[in-house]
């Protein structure tokens, strides 16, 4: 019961406060007025490219790693070796990624502070839960129809193609999208390795800086010289980051519902 | 394609495959050896039992690398945290899975799910324009961005995470033991306290543990409603500043290479250690369980 209080005090404050300061302008204008006036295009914009870059690598990456766990891997110490790392990644603090994607891509590779460090350190950050999530969705996957397609001539990597991740597929695009939708409101990791306060215009490159939604909710906030004059405009972006999240979640639950009914 | 063929890429896949698999090791290695090498940098510089015995994390000044007040920070939010959120998320489990009718259930658990998915800047957020306010007036304070705030907003975060699993730990309680109970005349809440919630220990354990975890490594809540002050704490009441938290402010303005740079990958170091640690002993009474039920 209290939990659901929780939710419902949060959603209540910020969704009161936040809506009335939010209109299609906040949504389609770039700030001015040294941050106290206009919109949250660049943050949006920035969020969507470091969400794309993070899914490009953590997406195949992850669902490779999964299926050598479930199809390919037997009960050896390497295995549970794999597995132990796999949950001990999940339980480091995500600052730690975030000095982690400083020292190895910022400054061993030199792709400096971009939008191209901070969504390769999230990718990192997400690989754990992509494992996990697509690894539940490949066991479900009934033995039979494994042997099935080995029997009628396939290799196992044909059978793995063309039977075993069809049939898992819903299970792994919950598991990509709920990861997803936690990576977009990261702040932590991407501090030091590519979010900006303000750049004009938005970002075009994977080289250049960006502006991302909750780092300006955390600026607007707190770091801000006229914190009280801006505090409207961190409502609204505050509401438009958890609306957002939970837009991804409602995707999620229409996935689930589709396939519970088609089953 | 002819048979060789498909066989080749088969194998080659295979190896792919497999690779991906031991790159995570790797990856949890790398992590690991970054964050020694940095440290060693630093304690080359810096004798250890200063850093660790110290009083003051005041790296502009001369000699002030003492993590002793962020430790004692970081230790007094996440215990505050627990301390709410244990018995708040094990009886909710509780509630959830023993009496809560199926219905509601399912409202609930879609609920708590939304709980989890709320980023962590946001609940920050909330702590700045309304727990903080809340508290200042309850207590008669300045401000209200101190340890207290801090640790309710982690409760909150840690919630889903204890209910989740703590349900699932009272779940794979056999049937029979609440029967049992049942048939011996104990009634519904003696059972729940007595019989069911001992069975499902090692689970309640990893709940907590992993709950922990996830306070103890959080950021962004700490760092906007705690007040960052990285004197030494005297009680729930005091502004503080955890391992976190100094991390993510101290780390954009430092200069590449210096002791102070060094000094912050030595605090993450330590952090990465705790993490690891409460991390493991989750997972230790996870397979416990685990181990029970089969």
């Amino acid at each position: 019961m209290l939990v659901c209080l929780f939710l419902g005090i949060i959603l209540l404050d910020i969704f009161s406060k936040g809506f009335s300061s939010l209109s299609w302008d906040f949504i389609s204008q770039s700030p001015g007025d040294r941050m106290t006036a206009g919109g949250i295009l660049p943050a949006i914009i920035g969020t969507l490219w470091l969400t794309l870059i993070t899914t490009l690598f953590s997406v195949p990456f992850g669902v490779a790693c999964a299926i050598y766990l479930n199809e390919y891997a037997d009960a050896s110490a390497l295995t549970g070796l794999i597995r132990s790392s796999i949950r001990n990644l999940a339980g480091i603090p995500s600052i730690i990624y975030g000095l982690f994607g400083l020292a190895l891509f910022v400054q061993a590779l030199r792709l400096g502070t971009s939008v191209l460090s901070a969504g390769l350190t999230l990718g990192l950050l997400s690989l754990p839960y992509i494992i996990t999530t697509t690894e539940e969705a490949l066991k479900r996957v009934p033995n039979s129809m494994r042997e099935a397609a080995l029997a009628l001539g396939a290799t196992q990597f044909e059978s793995i193609r063309d039977v075993v991740l069809p049939k898992a597929l819903p299970g792994i695009l919950t598991g990509i999208v709920l990861t997803l939708s936690r990576a977009a409101g990261e702040t932590a990791p991407i501090l030091f390795t590519g979010v900006a306060f303000f750049i004009s215009g938005v970002t075009t490159s994977v080289n250049q800086e960006f502006m991302a939604l909750p780092y300006h909710l955390y600026m607007l906030s707190t770091q801000h010289q006229s914190i009280e004059q801006v505090r409207p405009l961190a409502y609204a972006t505050a509401a438009v980051l958890i609306l957002l999240v939970f837009l991804l979640n409602t995707l999620v639950f229409y996935i689930r519902y589709r396939h519970r009914s088609l089953d | 394609m002819s048979l060789k063929k498909r066989e080749t890429t088969d194998r080659l896949l295979k190896v792919v495959f497999k690779a991906t698999g031991l790159i995570t090791i790797g990856l949890l290695g790398g992590i690991f050896f970054m964050l020694l090498y940095n440290s060693m940098a630093f304690f080359v510089r810096i004798d250890p039992i200063d850093f660790f015995t110290g009083s003051q994390w005041n790296p502009s000044a001369q000699g002030g690398y003492s993590i002793f007040p962020l430790l004692v920070s970081t230790a007094l939010v996440a215990v505050g945290s627990m301390v709410i959120a244990i018995p708040l998320g094990i009886l909710t489990a509780a509630y959830l899975s023993e009496f809560a009718p199926k219905k509601l259930q399912s409202w609930l658990k879609p609920a708590i799910e939304m709980l989890a998915a709320i980023p962590s800047v946001a609940i920050g957020f909330l702590g700045i324009v309304l727990v903080g306010p809340g508290i200042a007036s309850l207590m008669g304070l300045q401000n209200g961005l101190n340890a207290l705030n801090g640790s309710l907003l982690l409760a909150v975060m840690a919630l889903p995470t204890i209910i989740t699993i703590s349900e699932d730990a009272i779940k794979g309680v056999p049937q029979t033991y609440r029967e049992a109970s049942l048939g011996l005349g104990a009634n519904r809440w003696e059972t729940l306290f007595q019989v069911t919630l001992p069975a499902a220990l090692p689970g309640l354990i990893a709940a907590v543990m992993l709950g922990l975890g996830r306070a103890l490594g959080e950021t962004m809540t700490v760092l906007m409603a705690t007040g960052n002050a990285s004197a030494l704490p005297h009680g729930f009441l005091d502004s503080i500043r955890t391992i976190t938290a100094t991390i993510a402010i101290e780390m954009g303005e430092v200069p590449y290479q210096t002791t102070h740079y060094f000094a912050l990958f030595a605090i993450a170091t330590v952090l990465f250690l705790i993490t690891l640690v409460v991390n493991l002993l989750g997972e230790y009474f996870a397979s416990r369980l685990r181990k029970f039920h089969s």
